[in-house]
């Protein structure tokens, strides 16, 4: 049985070294939804994937996916785990030596004994969700961008997982490309029930798609709320994010010294 | 002053600390490697893929040197044993040299350079482009998918190599002294042939081309499991694999041959 929120973070920190990265997040995330989280560069989103993932532990703090808490599985339980969730990376992350229907079929071949003859199907099947059947005998090298990024959806969705994690799905992508992958991941999430956690900074394109917004800045979760209400939201922060506006909360400069001071320009106009 | 030869001190100190942590590292990787290398050897296929890209791409670059290698060694022979009037000695001459010494040394030295160092940039560059990092995150072991296929792939191509290289070496002892230079064939191949011992010449040089095989495919695939995934890191990795490589096959041929030939006469 899976209870009905796929994930509960509760408390989650986590610091590399001394520096904290995320401070004391709660977060709930319910079956069958698209949920974003935005934030800055360097905001600590894809640590917090990572985290879900089991590939970091949390300092403190928990993240529970299906009921388990991630960090305290052993290797086998983690990989076992592992099997109900995916991940598509930024870059797409495909098997550069293999061709696009091994790609896909990868994940069929290393974890079950299904004959050949029925992977060929499956394959051409997920494929065929993304668009791509006709690209099955290419190399992730002939691949554009855009293609490349859904052919390894179509790799994440090769055993049917509980959650799909992306991370900056939509980075690099023109246009078409752009609106083409964020609509395949509101389909591909309704025709499976799946769950799927949505890291991007790209405000405009996840708001068409997504129930659920989180903000991240600075290690906590600043806002939330759905498209409605973020768009609707006067916070400074959420504000400037969501109009991508050049200075507010987030300041434009980098802290410095004062300008004439690093200027030497101290005193020689007195 | 004091302060001076004290941070001089504690930088030595922090040198070797991290060179000895870094070889605790990499024997831990190795032992892993091993153990994990059930699914390579159940699915042997991932392991014949490799040795295509180890093995039977390396050929071309070894047969060639092999066969100069061995062209050289029969002219210099012949020059130096013609003047104590024993230039039938040259088959000899090849022969030994390139089963004990040349064959094994210079086959694995040609390996790292040529499959070595395109096993780390592979292993890199799946790293730094996060190849396998979703491999993990599949609930897939690199080390068991990636990492020890090429590393039973490497093993088992060196000694293979190593003895084409033999092989092909005398070929060309053989061009130069009997069909250039014209010494007698009979006595070329006939001691030869009295003077090479299977146990003591043939087998010890497999057993060194076996160690230089696991030596350098090691060091091949750790260094690139350890790439920092940058452009920078998995050049300079590569680089490491090269200059590693070749100092363990020297440093290890010499020790092997301390052992296998003290008592020779």
């Amino acid at each position: 049985m899976v209870p009905e929120s796929l994930i509960e973070i509760e408390g989650l920190n986590f610091s590399y070294g001394q520096r904290p990265i995320l401070k004391g997040i709660d977060m709930t995330m319910g079956q069958g939804k698209v949920i974003a989280i935005m934030g800055g560069s360097g905001s600590g989103k894809t640590t917090l994937l990572r985290l879900i993932g089991g590939a970091v532990r949390p300092t403190s703090g928990y993240v529970k996916v299906a009921g388990e808490v991630v960090h305290k599985l052993k290797r086998d339980e983690l990989f076992r785990i592992r099997r109900k969730m995916s991940m598509l990376f930024q870059f797409g992350a495909l098997f550069t030596d293999l061709s696009v229907f091994d790609n896909v079929a990868f994940q069929m071949r290393e974890h079950t004994d299904l004959p050949e003859s029925m992977i060929r199907d499956l394959v051409l099947m997920k494929l065929q969700a993304v668009g791509l059947r006709g690209a099955h005998e290419l190399m992730p090298g002939q691949l554009s961008g855009g293609m490349a990024r859904r052919v390894a959806l179509a790799r994440s969705i090769a055993l049917d997982p509980l959650l799909i994690m992306y991370d900056e799905p939509f980075t690099g992508l023109d246009p078409i490309s752009l609106t083409v992958v964020g609509s395949l991941i509101r389909r591909l999430t309704d025709a499976l029930g799946m769950t799927s956690i949505v890291v991007t900074h790209d405000v405009q394109e996840s708001l068409k798609i997504v129930d659920y917004v989180y903000f991240i800045a600075d290690g906590v979760i600043a806002a939330h709320g759905t498209p409605d209400e973020v768009r609707r939201s006067v916070a400074p922060f959420v504000h400037q994010f969501v109009h991508g506006e050049e200075d507010g909360p987030v300041s434009f400069h980098y802290p410095a010294r004062p300008y004439a001071q690093d200027l030497k320009l101290e005193g020689s106009f007195a | 002053m004091p302060k001076r030869i004290v941070a001089g001190i504690q930088s030595v100190g922090h040198r070797v600390i991290d060179s000895i942590w870094r070889l605790g590292y990499a024997s831990r990787f190795f032992l892993l490697t091993l153990i994990k290398s059930g699914t390579s050897l159940r699915r042997f296929t991932l392991v014949i893929r490799e040795l295509y890209f180890t093995g039977v791409q390396s050929l071309i670059i070894i047969l060639v040197s092999g066969l100069f290698v061995g062209m050289v060694l029969g002219l210099q022979g012949f020059e130096t044993l013609q003047r104590y009037g024993a230039e039938s000695a040259v088959g000899t001459m090849v022969a030994l040299s390139l089963l004990r010494e040349l064959g094994p040394v210079v086959s694995a030295l040609l390996f790292a350079s040529r499959a070595g160092s395109a096993i780390t940039a592979e292993i890199g560059l799946m790293k730094a482009t996060e190849q396998l990092a979703a491999m993990e995150m599949m609930a897939v072991d690199p080390i068991a998918r990636v990492v020890a296929p090429r590393f039973w792939a490497g093993v088992i191509s060196m000694p293979l190599l190593a003895a084409l290289f033999s092989a092909i070496g005398v070929y060309g002892g053989y061009l130069v002294a009997v069909i250039l230079i014209g010494v007698d064939e009979g006595s070329f191949w006939s001691q030869m042939q009295n003077a090479v011992d299977f146990h003591y010449d043939v087998v010890n040089g497999i057993i060194k081309t076996c160690v230089f095989g696991i030596a350098v495919t090691a060091i091949a695939v750790f260094e690139g499991y350890d790439a920092a995934p940058t452009a920078e890191g998995v050049s300079g990795a590569t680089t490491r694999t090269v200059v590693t490589s070749s100092l363990a096959i020297l440093g290890l041929d010499f020790i092997l041959t301390s052992f296998m030939f003290r008592g020779m006469g």
